[in-house]
This record gives C-alpha cells, sequence and structure tokens, in this order.
C-alpha cells in the first residue's frame, strides 16, 4: 500500500511516520505525478496559505482535486483539513480544494498559548484518541453528506464525507497509527 | 485538557517545518510575507541590518506594533524578547504572540543567564552556534532551535558554518559507547538526559531551522539541504530591492531545494539583493553570534 503525504510544507515527516507504522510504504508528494498509483494521501498539519499558495503556483490543486473525487482515501490533519474544506468563516478568500462539504473556522480556539492536548473520543476508534489542538481550526458548518467523528465543547473536530476524513487535531504527532490504519480499511470500500 | 505541554509547544514548530520565517517591522510588511508564502512572521522593530547600522540598545518591539502585526495576518506571530529579560517575555505572551525568540539580535539583559522558558505557556525559539549550545537551550525549555548564523550581514558562511557545527556535533554523539556520554556531556556543557537522547535518536529532540544571513532562494536552498527543517529570512527580504517577489521565490526555493530547474527559475529577475556586508569585514566585537551563554 503506497500512501501519498503531500510535501508542499508542514509536519510531512511525521505523517511519513505514521503511514509507516499503519503498515503503508510513505511516499512523498511535490509534482502532480508523484499521485500516480497512489493507495491514500495524507494532507499534513502546516500553514494552510502556504499550502495553497504552493499548491496552486505549482499546478497541484485541479490533479488533487481529480484524485480525491475519483476516490483516493485522503487525510487532512489542521492546515490539510483546511485546505480540503468548501470555504472558511475569513473575509479574505485563501486557495482551498473545496471537496469537503464544511466550512472552517481558522484559529478557533485561539493562538498559541490557547492550544492543549485532551483526550477525546471518535466514531469507529474504540479507545479514546489523544488529540494534540495546535492553533487548530473546528467547523463551523457541516454538509448534508457529512458525518461527524467527535467534537470538542460542541464544535466538530473530526469528520468524514465518503473518501475523506478531516481532523482539526495533529493523529500524526503522538506515534497512534489508528487514524491512518482508517484510511487504509477504506481503500476499495470507497 | 492541559495547554502548554511539551507536545504542544514542539508541536507548533513541527507545523512549520518546510517554511519561511520572515522579519516584518509593520502590518503592511507582514501582509506581503504572508501573501508570499511565510509561514510565519517575526515580529520586531527593526531589522538587524538597521540595528547593526543605528547601534544603541536593541529591545522588545513595541506592544503596539506586535498587535498591529498579530490583527493583520493569520499566520502564526513572533516576537524577540532581550536574552536573560524574562519581564519583555512575560508582557510578549500577554500580548498573546506565538512563539518568543530570546534572540542575540537583541541587547542581551542578563550577561549570565537565559530564559527559564519552562515558566511559559507560550514556546520559545532560541539561538544556537552548536550542538551543546542547542542542548542548553533545549534545556532551559525552549521548544525550537535556529542556528545563529550572523544576522543583518546577508552573508550565508556564518549559518553553514553552524549548521555542520550541529550535524558534526550529532553524528558525533551518535558513534559513541553509553559509557562516553557523561564525558560529551561535561565537554558540550549539556545535561546528560538530553545528550543521552541525542546519541539514541540521531537528531535534535525540536525542530532546527536555518537562520543569520540567508539573503537569496540558493541561500535557503543550501540550509535546507544542508539538513535545516526550515528557515528564517530577517533583514534578506525587506532590505532587498523589491522585497514581494523576492519573499516569494525565497518559499519556493525552501519547498524545491532539491530541483535545481526550479531553484533556477525561481532565481531570476529579483533585483538587487541586500547590500549585505562581508564576515571578513566584521569586527569581531560587531559579532551578535557570540551573545549567548
Amino acid at each position: 500500500m503506497r500512501f501519498g503525504v503531500l510535501a508542499l510544507q508542514g509536519d510531512v515527516r511525521e505523517h511519513a511516520a505514521a503511514a509507516a507504522a499503519a503498515g503503508a510504504e510513505p511516499v512523498l508528494v511535490r509534482v502532480a505525478e508523484d499521485l500516480d498509483g497512489l493507495d491514500a494521501l495524507a494532507i499534513p498539519g502546516g500553514e494552510s496559505t502556504t499550502i495553497g499558495k504552493l499548491a496552486e503556483r505549482y499546478g497541484l490543486v485541479e490533479p488533487l482535486r481529480t484524485a480525491i473525487e475519483s476516490g483516493l482515501p485522503t487525510l487532512g490533519t489542521c492546515a490539510g483539513m483546511i485546505f480540503l474544506a468548501a470555504g472558511t468563516t475569513e473575509a479574505r478568500p485563501q486557495v482551498q480544494l473545496g471537496v469537503l462539504d464544511v466550512v472552517v473556522r481558522r484559529n478557533a480556539f485561539g493562538s498559541q498559548v490557547a492550544s492543549f492536548e485532551a483526550d477525546i473520543d471518535v466514531v469507529g476508534i474504540p479507545d479514546p484518541v489523544r488529540a494534540v489542538f495546535i492553533r487548530a481550526p473546528w467547523i463551523e458548518k457541516v454538509g448534508a453528506g457529512v458525518e461527524v467523528l467527535a467534537e470538542v465543547e460542541g464544535h466538530p473536530v473530526m469528520v468524514r464525507e465518503g473518501n475523506i476524513v478531516a481532523t482539526s487535531f495533529h493523529p500524526e504527532l503522538t506515534g497512534d497509527p489508528r487514524v491512518h490504519t482508517l484510511l487504509l480499511h477504506m481503500r476499495g470500500r470507497a | 485538557m492541559e495547554q502548554g505541554t511539551v507536545r504542544v509547544k514542539r508541536g507548533l514548530a513541527e507545523m512549520l517545518k518546510g517554511g519561511v520565517i520572515m522579519d516584518v517591522t509593520t502590518a503592511d510588511q507582514a501582509r506581503i510575507a504572508e501573501e508570499a508564502g511565510a509561514v510565519a512572521v517575526m515580529a520586531l522593530e527593526r531589522v538587524p541590518a538597521d540595528i547593526r547600522r543605528d547601534g544603541g540598545v536593541a529591545r522588545m518591539a513595541d506592544p503596539t506594533r506586535v498587535e498591529e502585526i498579530v490583527a493583520a495576518v493569520s499566520i502564526p506571530v513572533m516576537a524577540k524578547a532581550r536574552i536573560g529579560h524574562f519581564v519583555e517575555a512575560q508582557i510578549l505572551q500577554s500580548l498573546g504572540v506565538d512563539y518568543i525568540d530570546e534572540s542575540e539580535v537583541l541587547t542581551p539583559a542578563d550577561e549570565a543567564h537565559h530564559i527559564d522558558k519552562w515558566a511559559f505557556t507560550v514556546p520559545f525559539v532560541c539561538g544556537a552556534r552548536d550542538l551543546g549550545e542547542a542542548l542548553r537551550r533545549i534545556g532551559e525549555g525552549a521548544a525550537m532551535i535556529r542556528t545563529k548564523g550572523e544576522a543583518g550581514t546577508g552573508d550565508v558562511v556564518e549559518a553553514v558554518r553552524h549548521m555542520r557545527a550541529m550535524t558534526e556535533g550529532i553524528r558525533r554523539l551518535a558513534t559513541l559507547g553509553h559509557e562516553q556520554l557523561m564525558a560529551a556531556a561535561r565537554d558540550l556543557g549539556a545535561p546528560y538526559d538530553l545528550v543521552e537522547e541525542v546519541a539514541r535518536t540521531g537528531k535534535l529532540p525540536v525542530v532546527n531551522f536555518a537562520a543569520g544571513g540567508l539573503a537569496t532562494p540558493a541561500d535557503a536552498a543550501l540550509m535546507m539541504q544542508l539538513g535545516c527543517d526550515g528557515v528564517f529570512v530577517g533583514s534578506g527580504i525587506f532590505k532587498s530591492a523589491d522585497p514581494a517577489p523576492r519573499a516569494r521565490a525565497i518559499v519556493e526555493a525552501t519547498t524545491y531545494f532539491n530541483d535545481p530547474q526550479i531553484l533556477a527559475k525561481v532565481s531570476r529577475g529579483l533585483g538587487e539583493p541586500m547590500v549585505g556586508i562581508g564576515m571578513d569585514r566584521l569586527a569581531d566585537g560587531d559579532r551578535l553570534a557570540k551573545r549567548g551563554w
């Protein structure tokens, strides 16, 4: 199984390690051709504005959209979730793939001093997940086909829509491969 | 729900990897940096090249200035406090900055001690010239390291020297037997547990960016190929002839640091880089990297 990690900016190394811990071969994606032959894809944490601008300048937006819309199991964490989403609550537009029918609020929990970690319950994962939230977004509006998998203080922080899973937090930072494993199990069923 | 944990502090630095952090002195410059694709901005009163030119005591920026920059962008904002000046750090934390740089670019407030960074919720980045200095700062609670280079010169030679020293120090530890580690800790002037951790893992426990003298896309790519996790660019952008395209080119060079064709493309037509001062012309007393203990 080949688990791609979008490697424009962010915690690429941690996603590659989580993919390997889930039993897959990590593949770094920097240009469109790197998307060929993947079984899953992770869009890492980082700065969503930076990742969006680089994806646009280097011709990755359409190829990513096409691959995800054709069923590639895709995980977006934090900035990755913002990049997958249909919109944000900010006045200024930013480059987004728009493949996940949610609107996100960026930096929703506040600045870095408000960043936190906590054990949260996730639908479909038996034991709690240690979730690290770093200047994290939450989901403000959820579209009809979107299932909420986890919430914090009443705000959705993990969702699934078809072949896409998105988290406000960073499952790649804790050495727990269960979320990445979830993605590999979606292959073939999507 | 736990705030200010080691994982949360170091985690933000992990998110900045592969990115460029740019020095800015105004909200307008911060917007230009964000538009170019910076992963964070460093809010300060004067860029290092001006601090060098003007002389005098360099301090934390005016809180109003910092707040204007925080309000102008959605990316993280860092700000500099003087070495050992824990009250400047308390003020910056209260302003809601995302990272504090305890920086040798400002005039040190304490000639023997750095800030006890464990006492803060906000994470700190600190400069280091070699492994021992990095581990002392991490021992004090730094959640991110940057090699110092020589700020405000536009000469990358010191950044290269410090990055090579760091890598060499790490490689050397990894070759030692367990019984040699206490002597190594003594020689490095570093905490034993961190020396033991680096020897075992073969890497620093925190993210390490390059800084100090980077002025071109090729400089950024050079530092990335030498093994740093990302770059700080200070005077190199807003002291150049045309900041916006240069900022953008440095961002692209940091992502595609291994692709000479892309590097050639983004290096074209950027106008004059900052004028700079060669390290061979810099008097010993003017070297900022010597600050820090």
